[in-house]
This record gives C-alpha cells, structure tokens and sequence, in this order.
C-alpha cells in the first residue's frame, strides 16, 4: 500500500543480514517514536508557556481596581469593568440568540434531515461557517446592520457573536442527537406521541449535558472573539450598556491597549488577557468534565 | 363519544405541533444557508466599487496607496498564502507527533489529560497569542532564532536568500509560527480522531508479522487514514488563512514582497483588521477591504469545501 517495500514484509534473503536489519528497524522506531514524544513535549511547552506569561504578567498588573474603575487616560488609574460588563452583555445576549436557532438546526438535521438532500446542503454550509474566518462574519454584520442602521452599535457585535455560536451549537445538537439509540424514538412513537413531543421530551432531554456542554464551549468561543467585534459593536472608553450605541468589550480594549505605547494600558491589557483566558478555560474544562460525567 | 372527539382533538393538536416543529426546524436550517448566501452577496456587493475600479488586475497589483486610491491585493494575498502554507508545514509534522503519541505511545492514563491540553491549545483566544506572540516570541526570534538561521542557512546558496536581512522578530517567520502552534490542536485532534477510527484487528495483524510500532503506523494506519489526514490538514489550512487579530500583531504590517522571511508583510485578515478604522464610509479604500474579504471569503470556502469532502467518510463514520 505504501509503495516502497516494507522490510516487516520482505522475506530476508540472506540471514546474515536479519540481525542488522532487525537492529535498523528497531533504530528507525526508536527514532520516530522518541521524536514524536518531544513533538508532544513541544506543544504542551506552548500552552505551558503561554499560561505562565499571561499568569506572571497578568497578576502583577491585577488589583481590585480592575474591577472596580472604568477605563481612563493613561497616567490615571483604571479599570476594566466598562470592558467587562460590555462583554458579558453581547456575549449573554448572543448566547440567548444563536442556541434556540442552532438547537433547531441540530434537531433538524438529526431528527427529520439524515438522508434529505437539502439536509445535507444544510449540514455542509453548517460546517463551512463554523471554520469560516470570524473577521468576515464581522464585515457581513457591518454590510447588514451597521451601515444601513446609522453607525456601530451593540445589537451589531451581537448578531456576529450569534452568527458565530450558531453553527457550533449545530454541531453538537446533532451529534448529541445522533448518539441517542432509535429504539428510544420508537417507543415514544409507539405510545402514540407526536413527534415533536418525542423530541422535546425525550431527545432532547437524554442529549441535554451533550448540548449545554455544545453551548458552553461556544460561550467560551465567542469570549474572545475579536476581530468580528472591531466592525460591529467597535469597542467604547466610557461605561455604556446602550445597546444601539458602540459598546466596550473586553477583546478589544485588550487589543487596543497591548498596541499602545502606554505601560499602564500594557499592564491592564494583560491583565485583562489573564481574565478572558482564564475564564475561557474554565468554561472548556467545565464543559468537558461535564461530557465526561455524561459517558 | 366525548373522549373519542377529545382524542381526535388532541391527535389534530399533535399534528398542528408536529407541522409547526418541523416548520421551525427547517426554517432555521434554511435561515443558515441564507447567512452563508448573504455573507457573499453582501461582501461582494461591497467589494463591486473596487473590483469596477481596478478590475481583474486587482488580484495581483501590489500597490497599496490609500492617498492616490489605488489598491491591489497582491501583496496581502501572497502574505496569507505564503503564512498558512509555512504554518502548515510547520504544524503537521509536530500534529502527527502528538496524534501518533496519544493513540499508540503513551500510557492509556496519560492520554486523556494530555489530549485535553493539546485541545486547550485551540481554546486560548487568538488575541492573547498575538500578545503572547509579540511580547514574547518576537523578542525571542530577535534575539535567538533569526541570528542563528542567518549564521546556519543565511549562505547556503538556493534557500539561503529565505533567511537574510536583519532579525526584527516580527515578520513573515513569526506569524507563520503564531499561525502554526493556533492550527495544531485542529490538524492534531483531526489524526487523533482517525487514526483511532483504525479497525483494531488490522494493527494486530501487523503486529503478529513482527512489525515495529512505526511499522505499523507507516504501514496499516497511515495509508488506511490518509484521506482524512488530508482533510484535517486543510482544515487547518483553512483556518490559517483567516486568522487576523495575532497574525496582526506579528506580521510586521508592511505592503511590500519581501523575499525574506524575516522580512514584514501582511494578510488579509491583517489589512482589513488595521486599516477598516482609516476608511471613510463609502470610500473607495473600504470597497477595497470590503473586495479582500470576499477573496478571502472564496480563498476559505475551498480549502473548507476540500476539508469537509475529504474527511466525509470519516463524518458518515
């Protein structure tokens, strides 16, 4: 299959030559399988390290006013909690949008759509989304809401979180749903059920820690969008939770700081990057002890 | 009578709930197609001044002069290929490392808890590796790693021109290596996840004959995965193509071809990232943008397209 002979397979034609054959096989696997352990070395060196920066960098610029201030001028002391809070709204309000339509696209393809053509158009362009870069998705929304509606606002940064958390609720909906035996459904049916109550109340209810983990691992996903957010909600300096205007958020405040030639808007930027990736792991590792516990 | 006609009554509700459901079901499967179609039409439609403008050559003219309004994709489109195409050669050797170690290497106990760090990897926001990047890879590149390829491969002749000229630490090298440690969880859960997928049955005959655990993987395992190795190869691809916020801080930011790695550049992602605050609304220099999303937008939808029918098999399991 592999086109050059393999020597497990070629019958050893002079027996004298077994022995050191043997040996260079056994050299080339040690080889290969030494260099593979140090390529898992190295990857897991980059996490380690990313982790130590953002936790040596990011602690000595954290303190309660952090929390506490808004963002300022540089020279005064500020915070971050505008970028919080303006976070924690898009990203709430886009989780709230895109789960109801990206559970009914999951439940589409799983429950009515497995051999359906359309279904199939559906799941590819699903797929395509959820690799599909974010800063175009950002341009989309600027296209569609920000030009035509008079100017950046928060409804805008919120409809690209949503487009983007769809497809990875769709993704996990179905896959969840699919796991479920088909005996179940027919049971149901055979009780006489319609089938949407089948669906609600069986389906979804046996595939609901592989959902919640599905949109947990979203939430965590668009946390830390931002470039879709530099063309939609734009960031803001000052405390705002008015939706129709530009709002803060805390990935671009980040990024807005760590290129300034300020050393204090470069501490509070890791600070702030300590934060939004601590949270961002906690949400992955919670989702995934939750699938764990669900096996 | 009475329970005959409430049990026609519930069975008509059952059948008005099941139409409603299954409407709403495929409504919002249609509703995402209608985002991918808009995506297009709207980029397109706010690419149209700029591709009227300057026409096909746009595609290739690497003249980007927001004073005299011209502009040509030349330069940002070789910066992405030329970054994600590095990234990727860089990311699947370490990829099939780490996917070869967790399913044949290591200890069954150890595997979980590695895998989930390697998946972590894919979690961390891309603008935390573009700090993390340009704060402190880029110093470490500077100082270390570009000195060393100049004095090592600088006079080589044929590929020593790829590592010449001063050692900034950000530029074309850098953001390839940002892009390649961003894409490796992908490539490597991708092979994982295949290689698991390899009837048992298959390696232990292999192993019977008295091949080598590299044997077995070069063999058996790779040439019976290698279509889906493929696919999560170009599924990272896809994704180094439209990475923007820690290409952005890396990259170097300059519109110019160089033929040094070391040297600056920039992406799409990075170019619409940066100068979309400078655009006038209207301006032609936005239609510009707008045109490098939609070529970007196409760039991705094949190398995706290609991914997704290269691991269908994998996928119909």
């Amino acid at each position: 299959m592999s086109g050059t002979a393999n020597p497990a397979l070629t019958p050893v034609k002079n027996p004298g030559n077994a022995t050191r054959l043997s040996r260079r096989r056994k050299r080339t696997d040690l080889v290969i399988r030494s260099l593979s352990l140090v390529a898992t070395g190295i990857g897991l060196v980059f996490l380690a390290s990313i982790l130590i920066t953002l936790f040596v960098k990011g602690f000595g610029a954290m303190n309660l006013s952090v929390f506490t201030e808004v963002t300022k001028p540089p020279g005064s002391e500020g915070g971050l909690l505008n970028a919080i809070v303006g976070s924690l709204i898009q990203v709430v309000l886009a989780t709230l949008i895109g789960t109801p339509i990206g559970m009914l696209v999951g439940t589409y393809l799983a429950e009515y759509a497995r051999d359906s053509r359309f279904g199939d158009v559906v799941r590819f362009v699903s797929d395509i989304l959820l690799s599909a870069p974010s800063i175009l998705i950002g341009l989309f929304v600027y296209q569609l809401l920000v030009l035509p509606f008079g100017g950046f606002s928060g409804w805008a940064g919120v409809a690209a979180l949503a487009i983007i958390i769809i497809p990875i609720v769709v993704r996990t909906t179905e896959d969840m749903l699919s796991l479920i035996p088909n005996t179940l459904r027919e049971a149901v049916i055979g009780l006489g059920s319609p089938k949407w109550k089948m669906i609600v109340l069986v389906s979804w209810r046996s595939a609901l820690s592989g959902i919640i983990t599905g949109v947990l691992l979203g939430i965590a996903r668009i946390a830390g969008e931002t470039a879709p957010l530099l063309f939609t909600s734009l960031g803001n300096n000052a405390w705002s939770t008015n939706l129709s205007a530009p709002m803060p958020s805390l990935p671009i405040t980040i990024y807005s700081y760590a290129g300034s030639p300020f050393q204090d808007w470069i501490e509070l930027a890791w600070a702030g990057a300590l934060i939004i990736t601590l949270a961002v792991l906690l949400l992955n590792i919670g989702a995934r002890s939750l699938l764990g516990r669900g096996k | 009578m009475s329970t005959g006609v409430r049990r026609a009554a519930a069975a008509r509700r059952g059948n008005l709930g099941d139409a409603l459901f299954a409407g709403a079901c495929q409504a919002a499967g249609g509703f995402v197609l209608l985002l991918l179609g808009g995506i297009i039409v709207e980029l397109f439609i706010g690419g149209l001044p700029a591709f009227r403008a300057f026409g096909l050559p746009f595609l290739w003219s690497t003249e980007w002069d927001p004073v005299s309004e011209v502009f040509g994709a030349g330069v940002s489109i070789y910066g992405t290929v030329v970054t994600a195409v590095l990234a990727i050669l860089l990311a699947v050797p370490l990829a099939f490392g780490i996917a070869f170690t967790l399913t044949e290497l290591a200890p069954p106990w150890l595997r979980r808890p590695v895998g989930t760090a390697v998946e972590l990897l894919a979690a961390v926001p891309s603008i935390i590796y573009g700090m993390w990047g340009f704060f402190l890879i880029a110093p470490l590149m500077a100082q270390y790693v570009q000195p060393t390829l100049i004095d090592s491969l600088g006079e080589v002749p044929g590929i020593g021109a790829l590592f010449q000229g001063p050692p900034f630490g950000t530029g074309i090298l850098t953001a390839a290596l940002i892009l390649a440690i961003m894409i490796l969880p992908f490539i490597a859960a991708t092979m994982r996840d295949v290689f698991e997928q390899v009837p048992p049955v298959f390696k232990e005959s292999a192993y019977g004959l008295g091949c080598t655990t590299w044997e077995v993987m070069r063999g058996v395992v790779l040439p019976y995965t290698r279509i889906s190795v493929a696919g999560g190869v170009m599924l990272g691809l896809g994704r180094a193509l439209g990475e923007t916020m820690a290409v952005t801080f890396v990259i170097g930011n300059a519109n110019r071809i160089s033929t040094t790695l070391f040297g600056p550049g920039n992406t799409i992602a990075s170019v619409v990232a940066l100068e979309f605050g400078e655009s006038e609304t209207g301006s032609l220099k936005l239609s510009a943008l707008l045109a490098l999303g939609f070529i970007l937008f196409v760039l991705s939808f094949i190398v995706l397209a290609t991914s997704r029918f290269l691991l269908r098999s994998r996928l119909k399991g």
